[in-house]
């Protein structure tokens, strides 16, 4: 019988929330690597007990640490982030040149056939790659050399890679997303890299529909249809039949398109989820009320999903990385606040409850789907 | 032998408990006595000093004989009571966040 396991990242470290398919009484194990950030944990889809870690700290800066048993125990794996050849600089907040600074790892994206290779997406924005197991880190240079790098400024979060998709057709088509630069993908497995910004458009940076500079912060994909793409931006919900060639919004009627996450059914390529959040400093739902929004027309027409979801006095956030789906018949569908709720559904969004409710924020949940 | 302290969450990292002891041949320097840390316990790298950079995190201090030696050169010598383990050598996770 399968089960699930989901795996959450926080503040102060990180949870492993198992259940059976039935999803109603789940074990909560944690916290692993109390104290630490833990910006984000996945598991390698080629193997499920192989598990990989950003684990980081103001103090005591990155760790990668690494599972074969499924959680249980942890080994410290490479931590050397070094840009390749001379770094260069980047554009700070104020327009001048910064160099180029490895700070924490945003996103793990384990190799969808291989256990031992994962992509790491980093502040400052780079992405790596690892071929054994994490041991060692090499950056793929050709996506901060493809030119637009001088160019990309930070977000408020920090100039971060923070989505990684790998086409399950394709694995050298990739893209990625940056904050405050925008979305990229590569059709050589990283060697080369191009914008894939056409159709968006920006409020506040000086040509609204530029090249690069978008604030995207989320991509999602369904594995059966690679070439359509769905983005969360700072404010509009996008999206792409084209495989990024091109966009158009389709915030429809959301009380606001402002949000982090953004996430597909399943099995079902056209339904969408987002959790709309008020505004760019008003990080919190509209109304004091948590709603997730689903799409089954692939956006333009979204429904609240509302039942279970607390609907008065709510004020949390809910990041990027903090939302994930299970592949079980009845897809269940997973967040987690910066109030420490991790929230589950069972039956694709119609009913909510609170798998656990006092955690540290949540940075990022990651949801498996264990057989056996 | 020199001894070291680590914080709690190095030396959690590291799978160790109390001081620890580390070999240094040669001169007894804040450099030599981290890179024999680090040649012992491989774990610890990057979390004392930058990978790249090979400076102090800004939020580590290094302590040692009641003095504060996180701005002495790193090849300064240690004091003779480091350098006879009669005292350890402090690796400090400042206090910070208000």
């Amino acid at each position: 019988m399968s089960r699930v396991r989901v795996l959450v990242g926080t503040r102060k470290g990180a949870f492993v929330l198992e259940s059976d398919g039935k999803r109603q009484n789940w074990d909560v194990s944690g916290p692993h690597f109390g104290g630490w950030e833990i910006y984000h944990l996945k598991g390698s889809p080629a193997d499920q007990n192989r598990l990989y870690a950003s684990q980081s700290s103001g103090w005591f800066g990155q760790l990668i640490q690494r599972s074969d048993d499924g959680g249980k125990t942890w080994q410290p794996v490479g931590n050397k982030f070094a840009y390749d050849g001379v770094p260069g600089t980047h554009q700070w907040y104020d327009g001048t040149p910064h160099p180029w600074e490895f700070k924490r790892v945003w996103h793990l994206e384990p190799s969808l056939t291989d256990p031992d290779t994962v992509f790491a997406g980093v502040e400052d924005a780079a992405l790596f790659k690892t071929t054994d197991g994490g041991q060692t880190w090499s950056e793929l240079p050709g996506l901060r050399g493809h030119g637009s790098g001088p160019h990309w400024q930070p977000g408020a979060g920090g100039l971060c890679l923070h989505t990684i998709l790998i086409d399950p057709s394709n694995a050298t088509r990739m893209f990625v997303a940056i904050s405050a630069a925008g979305a990229f993908r590569t059709v050589d497995g990283g060697t080369t890299w191009q914008p894939i910004n056409r159709g968006l458009r920006s409020q506040g940076i000086p040509n609204e529909e530029a090249e690069v500079g978008h604030c995207v912060h989320r991509i999602a994909m369904h594995r059966s249809k690679p070439d359509v793409l769905f983005m969360q931006k700072h404010w509009d919900v996008m999206r792409s039949d084209n495989g990024g060639d091109s966009w158009t919004e389709v915030s429809g009627n959301l009380p606001t398109d402002f949000g982090f996450p953004i996430d597909v059914h399943a099995h079902e390529p056209e339904t969408i989820y987002v959790v709309p959040i008020k505004s760019d400093s008003e990080h919190y739902p509209p109304d004091g009320k948590l709603r997730v929004y689903r799409s089954r027309t692939g956006g333009n027409e979204w429904e609240a999903l509302t039942n279970g979801l607390p609907q008065r006095d709510c004020y949390v956030n809910v990041l990027r990385d903090a939302m994930s789906v299970d592949s079980l018949d009845s897809c269940g569908i997973y967040f987690g606040t910066s109030g420490g709720q991790v929230y589950g559904s069972a039956d694709a969004g119609n009913t909510w409850s609170a798998i656990v409710r006092d955690l540290p924020p949540v940075v990022s949940v990651e949801a498996q789907t264990l057989k056996g | 032998m020199i001894r070291v302290m680590l914080p709690a969450h190095l030396r959690n990292l590291a799978s160790v408990d109390g001081e620890v002891l580390v070999p240094v041949e040669g001169p007894v320097t804040q450099r030599t006595v981290i890179d024999a840390l680090e040649a012992c316990y491989p774990m610890l790298a990057g979390t004392i000093r930058d990978h790249v950079t090979q400076k102090r995190r800004p939020f580590v201090r290094f302590f040692a004989c009641g003095q504060d030696l996180s701005h002495e050169p790193l090849d300064a010598l240690l004091p003779e009571e480091v350098s006879g383990g009669r005292e350890p050598y402090l690796i400090v996770g400042a206090m910070a966040g208000g």
